[in-house]
C-alpha cells in the first residue's frame, strides 16, 4: 500500500488522526448504503406477517421468527407444488457448475492461444470473440430457441449448460487473454526450445501460474449464470427449471396475501451460493484482478 | 502431420470459440437485422417489407424516452460508479485495519440478482414505507424523498439502485490498480517533497488509466442490459418515464407479439453498443502492438 | 432361437398394441396462477385430471399478465416443444392460431355440446376459423366499483350511478381525509379504471368504435377528451402513494376502510371473501356507472403437440375445463362466473349474481363487449398502444386534447 508514514511531525501526527477519523466516519457512512437494503430484506425475512404490517421498514424483529425461510425452503408455492425452492437447487447446481467450469476452461485455452502465440489476425479474431460480451440476451432469445429445437436440446439442463457456455466464451477469454499477455513471452520461447508442444506448456507452465485469474472468472461466471432468469425461463420445462424461476413465481405472484417475509427470505436462499463464492474468494478477487482486466 | 497441426494448434483452439462467435453472435444479430425488416408479429416471419419497423420506432413517444432514459442513466450510472468506485478504492488504500470486511460490504452487492435487490429498494424509496415514512417518523416531518413515483424523477432512483449495484465492483478495480503501483515511484516523489494530493493526481491516477478503461466497459455494459433492475423497481413506470431501450425491446417482443418493433429496437441498441465499444477494442487492441 | 425371436416380436407387438389402445392422458401445463386462490383452483383441475388417469406436468411462470409465461412460450414453441396447454385468451388465441402452432379440438367441444352451453361471443373467442381451438374457464367483469360499506354508511354516500355523483362523493370523502379511490400505480390498473370510465361516459358503441373498430374518427372525438378529463380527476382522487402499488394492496386499503372505492374486475372479491368479508355487509359491490358489461375470458389454448399421450390429454383436459364441477369449483374460489350457462348459481354470492344477470341482459341488448385493457378486443401492439398513452396521461400532468392525439397517433403507429 502506499506508504505516507514518512512525516511524523506532532502537529501533523495530531491532523493524521482527525483525517483518520473522517476516513472512517466516510468509510461507515457508504458501508451504511451498501448494507441498507440487505438488512432490510433480513430483518423482513425474520418477521412475522403481522409485524410487518405494522411495524416501520428498518426496525428489528420485536419476535424472531424463523418459519418464513423454512416455508421459502420447503413450503412456499411455485405453481401447484408447494414445496419451497428445494426442488429447484439442484437444477441451479447441475446447470451452473458444468458451465462455469466449461466456460472458464475454453476461456483459458483461448487466452492463451491469442496471448502467447502471435500469429496474424490474432487480435482481429479476439476482438470478434469479445463482442460476444456485449449482446443483449433478448436480441438471442428466438433464434436461439429454434435452434435449440433443431438440435433436440430444448427444455433440458444440457440445453441450458451450452447456452451459458456460449455466452461465456467472451467474458472467460478477456479476463484470461489480459492476465496472460502480462506474462513475459521469454517463458514459452524456452520452453519450445526444449521442445515442449502447445498442450504441454499450457498444463505445466501457464495453469500453475493462473490461480488468481481461474477464481476471479469462476466467481464472475458463477454470479451471472446462476442469477440469470432469461434463459432459465425460456429454455426450461418443467423438471428442470432453475431456481430463479422458482424465486420469480414465488415473489411475483399478484393474488393473495403478500407474504413478504417468505418472500425475502427465499430471495436470500437463492442468493446464498453466489454470496458464498464471494465472501470466500473475495480476497482472490482483488489478487486476480491486479493481474487481469487490470493492465489492460 | 503432427508439425503441421502443432505449427497451426493455437489457431485450431481458437476456431471453435470464433465458429461459436460466428454462428450465436454475428448470426443472431443478422438474424435480428432480417427480422427488423419484416412486419413479424407473434413469430418471425422472413418476407420483407423494407424500413416501416425503423419509421415506427423513431416515431413512437415511448421510444424517445427510451433512448432519452438511455443517456441520462447511461452517463450518471458510468459516471458516478465510476468516480464513486475511484474515491471508496482510494480510501481504502490507506491502510485501514477492517479491510477485507469492508471491502466484502462493498462489493456484495453485485452477488444478488437484480429481481431481488429491485425489490428491496422498492421498498426503501416508496415515500409511505421507506425512507421518506422513516425520516418523519424520527421528527422531519417535512422531509421528502418521492423521486420514486415523480415521472420526471424516477430515472434517478435507477441509477441510485444500479451505482449501488456495480460501484463495488468497479471499487475492487481500482484497488486492484492502486495495489500494483510500483512503490519506488511513489516513494521517489515522496522524497521530493509533492504533496500527497498532487501524488495521486499526477501520478497515480494517470497510470491507470487502462483500467478507467476496463470500468467504463464493464458499466456501459451494464447499463445497456440494465432490464431486470428496471422491472423489478419500477416497472418502466410511472406511466413509462423509466423505459429503457432493454425493457422496451422486451415488452414488444413478448408481451406485445410485435416482433418486428423489438428487432429495430434491438438494432438500433446494438448499433449504440457498436459505436462505443468498437473505438474501446481499437485502441485497447492498438497499444498491444507497441 | 427361432422361438425366442417369436416371443419377443410378440411381446413387442403386444406391448405396442396395448400402448396404442391406452394412450394415458398427458399434460404439460403453462399457467400463471402462481398463488393463494387462483393455485388453489388450478389443483382442483390437476386432481380431475389424475382421478381420470392423467398426468399433470405443471409449468408455471409468475409475472404481471402473464408477460414471463409468454416469453417462455415463445421460446417453447420455436423450439419445437411447444407445452400441452397454455392459458391464453381473446385475439392472442387467433393470433397464434395463424402461426400455425394450436391443435383443434372440435371433436370433444362437439361431444359434450359446447355450442350449446356457452354465450356465442365467449364461444366466437375458443373458435379458429370455424374450429374450437381453446377451452373457456370464466368470465370476469372488469367494470365493477367496490366499496367499504361502513365508509360510504358514515358519510352518508349511495353507491354512484353516473360519474358526477362518483366525483362529488369523493370530494366529500377527500375532506373527511380518506382517499376517494384507491388504485395500483401499473399500466394496466389504469387501463382498466381507463376503459370503465370510457363505457360509462361515452356508453357501449363507442366503446366498440374506438377500441374494438380502432376508429380514428371516435379516437379523436370530444367524448374522447371528455374520458380523459374524468381520468384526471380520478387522478386527484388517489393518495401519493399508488405508484407501482399492486391490485390486491389497493383492495386491502378499501378492505381496512383506508379508502373508500376501488375500479376493479371481480378478481377483487376473491380477496375481500379470502379475507372474510361479507358482500352487501362489509363490501359493496356495483358496476362502474354507466350501462354494459366489460368481459374478460380467461382460457386454455390447445397447442399442436405430437403422441397420443400429449393429444389424449389435451382432450381429456379440455372436456374437463367445460365441466359442470371445474366450473363451478374454479369460479367460486376466483371471483368469477361460469362460462357455460347452465351452472346452477346457488352457492354463488350476491355479486355473482349480480353478474350473471348483467351479463344476460347486456348480451340481449348488445352491450356485451370486450375489455380492451385485458387483452380481449385488441391485440397486443395496438392495446399496449392505447394503455402507454393512458398510462403516461395519468402520471404526468398531459392534457386531455394532447392525450387524445397522442392516442389516434399510438393507434396508427401500431398497425
Amino acid at each position: 500500500m502506499t506508504n505516507f508514514a514518512n512525516r511524523s511531525t506532532l502537529n501533523v501526527s495530531v491532523k493524521n488522526l482527525a483525517l483518520r477519523w473522517l476516513l472512517y466516519a466516510v468509510l461507515a457512512l457508504f458501508a451504511i448504503y451498501y448494507m441498507l437494503p440487505l438488512f432490510v430484506m433480513v430483518t423482513t425475512s425474520l418477521k412475522s406477517l403481522e409485524e410487518i404490517r405494522t411495524g416501520s421498514l428498518i426496525s428489528l424483529p420485536r419476535d424472531v421468527t424463523f418459519q418464513a425461510w423454512m416455508t421459502a425452503w420447503s413450503g412456499a408455492c411455485s405453481g401447484i407444488k408447494c414445496e419451497g425452492l428445494r426442488p429447484y437447487f439442484w437444477n441451479s447446481v447441475i446447470m451452473a457448475v458444468p458451465a462455469v467450469l466449461i466456460s472458464t476452461f475454453i476461456g483459458a485455452l483461448n487466452g492463451y492461444a491469442v496471448a502467447q502465440w502471435r500469429f496474424r489476425g490474432a487480435n482481429l479474431i479476439f476482438a470478434l470473440i469479445l463482442f460476444g460480451c456485449f449482446i443483449p440476451f433478448q436480441v438471442v432469445l428466438l433464434p436461439m430457441a429454434r435452434l435449440l429445437g433443431q438440435m433436440g436440446l430444448a427444455g433440458s439442463i444440457p440445453g441450458l449448460i451450452m447456452v451459458h457456455v456460449i455466452y461465456g466464451i467472451g467474458f472467460t477469454t478477456l479476463f484470461f487473454r489480459n492476465y496472460y499477455v502480462t506474462i513475459p513471452p521469454e517463458l514459452v520461447k524456452a520452453a519450445k526450445i526444449d521442445g515442449a508442444s502447445f498442450f504441454r506448456i499450457f498444463f505445466s507452465i501457464f495453469l500453475p501460474l493462473s490461480l488468481p485469474i481461474i477464481v476471479v472468472t469462476i466467481i464472475w461466471q458463477f454470479t451471472q449464470i446462476w442469477n440469470d432468469f432469461l434463459f432459465g425461463v425460456s429454455f426450461s420445462e418443467a423438471g428442470t427449471q432453475p431456481v430463479t424461476v422458482a424465486l420469480n413465481n414465488i415473489v411475483n405472484s399478484t393474488t393473495g396475501v403478500k407474504e413478504y417475509n417468505v418472500d425475502m427470505a427465499a430471495a436470500i436462499i437463492a442468493a446464498l451460493p453466489t454470496l458464498l463464492v464471494y465472501v470466500v474468494a473475495g480476497k482472490y478477487f482483488i489478487r486476480g484482478l491486479t493481474a487481469g482486466s487490470v493492465k489492460g | 502431420m503432427i508439425i503441421w497441426l502443432e505449427k497451426h494448434m493455437p489457431k485450431i483452439v481458437l476456431a471453435p470459440s470464433f465458429l461459436i462467435a460466428v454462428i450465436f453472435v454475428y448470426g443472431f444479430i443478422g438474424w435480428t437485422a432480417w427480422v427488423s425488416l419484416t412486419r413479424s408479429r407473434l413469430l418471425p416471419r422472413y418476407d420483407l417489407h423494407g424500413f416501416i419497423q425503423y419509421e415506427r420506432l423513431f416515431d413512437s413517444a415511448r421510444w424517445d424516452t427510451a433512448l432519452n432514459n438511455l443517456y441520462i442513466f447511461g452517463f450518471l450510472f458510468i459516471i458516478i460508479s465510476t468516480l464513486l468506485g475511484l474515491m471508496l478504492a482510494i480510501l481504502l488504500d490507506q491502510k485501514i485495519r477492517t479491510e477485507g470486511v469492508i471491502r466484502t460490504i462493498y462489493l456484495y452487492p453485485m452477488a444478488l440478482s437484480l429481481i431481488v435487490t429491485g425489490t428491496a429498494w422498492k421498498w426503501i424509496l416508496n415515500p409511505g414505507l421507506g425512507l421518506e415514512a422513516t425520516v418523519r417518523d424520527l421528527g422531519w416531518t417535512d422531509f421528502s424523498f418521492d423521486w420514486l413515483v415523480n415521472p420526471d424523477m424516477a430515472i434517478y432512483t435507477v441509477v441510485i439502485a444500479s451505482v449501488w449495484q456495480a460501484s463495488g465492483f468497479v471499487m475492487a478495480l481500482f484497488l486492484a490498480g492502486l495495489r500494483s503501483i510500483d512503490q519506488e515511484v511513489i516513494k521517489a516523489a515522496q522524497v521530493d517533497g509533492i504533496p500527497t494530493w498532487r501524488i495521486y493526481a499526477s501520478i497515480i491516477i494517470p497510470s491507470m488509466a487502462s483500467i478507467f478503461l476496463s470500468a467504463f466497459i464493464v458499466l456501459a455494459h451494464l447499463a445497456i442490459k440494465s432490464f431486470d433492475l428496471v422491472i423489478a423497481l419500477t416497472g418502466g413506470g410511472p406511466g413509462f418515464a423509466t423505459d429503457l431501450p432493454a425493457t422496451y425491446m422486451y415488452t414488444m417482443a413478448f408481451s406485445r407479439g410485435d416482433l418486428g418493433q423489438a428487432a429495430s429496437s434491438a438494432m438500433v441498441m446494438m448499433m449504440i453498443i457498436f459505436a462505443i465499444v468498437v473505438p474501446y477494442l481499437y485502441s485497447e487492441l492498438r497499444a498491444k502492438h507497441d | 432361437m427361432k422361438s425366442k425371436f417369436i416371443f419377443a416380436a410378440s411381446a413387442a407387438l403386444t406391448f405396442s398394441f396395448a400402448g396404442m389402445a391406452k394412450a394415458e392422458p398427458q399434460a404439460e401445463v403453462l399457467h400463471w396462477w402462481t398463488s393463494g386462490g387462483e393455485a388453489k383452483s388450478v389443483a382442483v383441475l390437476q386432481q380431475e385430471f389424475a382421478s381420470r388417469g392423467g398426468t399433470w406436468t405443471d409449468m408455471p411462470v409468475a409475472g404481471g399478465g402473464g408477460d414471463a409465461a409468454m416469453t417462455a412460450l415463445r421460446a417453447r414453441v420455436l423450439s419445437g416443444n411447444a407445452p400441452t396447454a397454455v392459458q391464453l385468451k381473446g385475439p392472442a388465441i387467433q393470433e397464434w392460431y395463424e402461426e400455425g402452432a394450436l391443435s383443434d379440438i372440435s371433436a370433444v367441444a362437439e361431444k359434450h355440446g359446447w355450442a350449446d352451453v356457452l354465450p356465442a361471443s365467449i364461444a366466437g373467442h375458443m373458435k379458429c376459423e370455424g374450429k374450437w381451438c381453446a377451452a373457456p374457464v370464466n368470465v370476469h367483469r372488469i367494470d365493477w366499483i367496490w366499496a367499504n360499506a361502513a365508509v360510504l354508511a358514515d358519510n352518508g354516500i349511495a353507491m354512484p350511478t353516473s360519474w358526477d355523483e362518483f366525483n362529488a362523493a369523493a370530494d366529500k370523502l377527500m375532506a373527511k381525509g380518506i382517499t376517494p379511490l384507491a388504485h395500483g400505480g401499473q399500466a394496466w390498473q389504469d387501463a382498466t379504471v381507463f376503459e370503465a370510465v370510457a363505457l360509462g361516459i361515452g356508453g357501449p358503441e363507442f366503446f366498440h368504435k374506438a377500441f374494438v373498430e380502432l376508429d380514428q374518427a371516435t379516437l379523436k372525438s370530444d367524448t374522447m377528451v371528455k374520458v380523459f378529463d374524468q381520468m384526471r380527476k380520478l387522478r386527484g382522487y388517489v393518495d401519493s402513494n399508488f405508484s407501482g402499488r399492486d391490485w390486491n394492496l389497493a383492495t386491502a386499503m378499501v378492505m381496512n376502510g383506508e379508502a373508500a372505492f376501488q375500479i376493479m374486475g371481480d378478481w377483487a372479491k376473491g380477496e375481500f371473501l379470502a379475507a372474510g368479508k361479507r358482500p352487501g355487509i362489509d363490501f359493496l359491490c356495483a358496476s362502474t356507472p354507466g350501462e354494459g358489461f366489460l368481459y374478460n375470458v380467461d382460457s386454455f389454448a390447445m397447442f399442436d403437440v405430437s403422441g397420443d399421450d400429449k393429444q389424449a390429454g389435451q382432450m381429456l383436459l379440455a372436456e374437463l375445463i367445460v365441466g359442470q364441477n371445474f366450473q363451478k369449483v374454479f369460479n367460486m374460489n376466483k371471483g368469477s362466473i361460469p362460462a357455460r350457462v347452465d351452472v346452477a348459481l346457488d352457492d354463488f354470492d350476491t355479486c355473482a349474481h349480480i353478474s350473471a344477470q348483467d351479463m344476460a341482459t347486456s348480451n340481449a341488448g348488445g352491450s356485451l363487449l370486450p375489455s380492451y385493457a385485458h387483452g380481449m378486443a385488441l391485440r397486443g401492439a395496438q392495446s399496449g398502444a392505447i394503455t402507454d398513452v393512458v398510462t403516461a396521461h395519468f402520471n404526468s400532468d398531459m392534457s386531455s386534447s394532447e392525450a387524445v392525439n397522442m392516442l389516434a397517433k399510438s393507434i396508427a403507429n401500431s398497425l
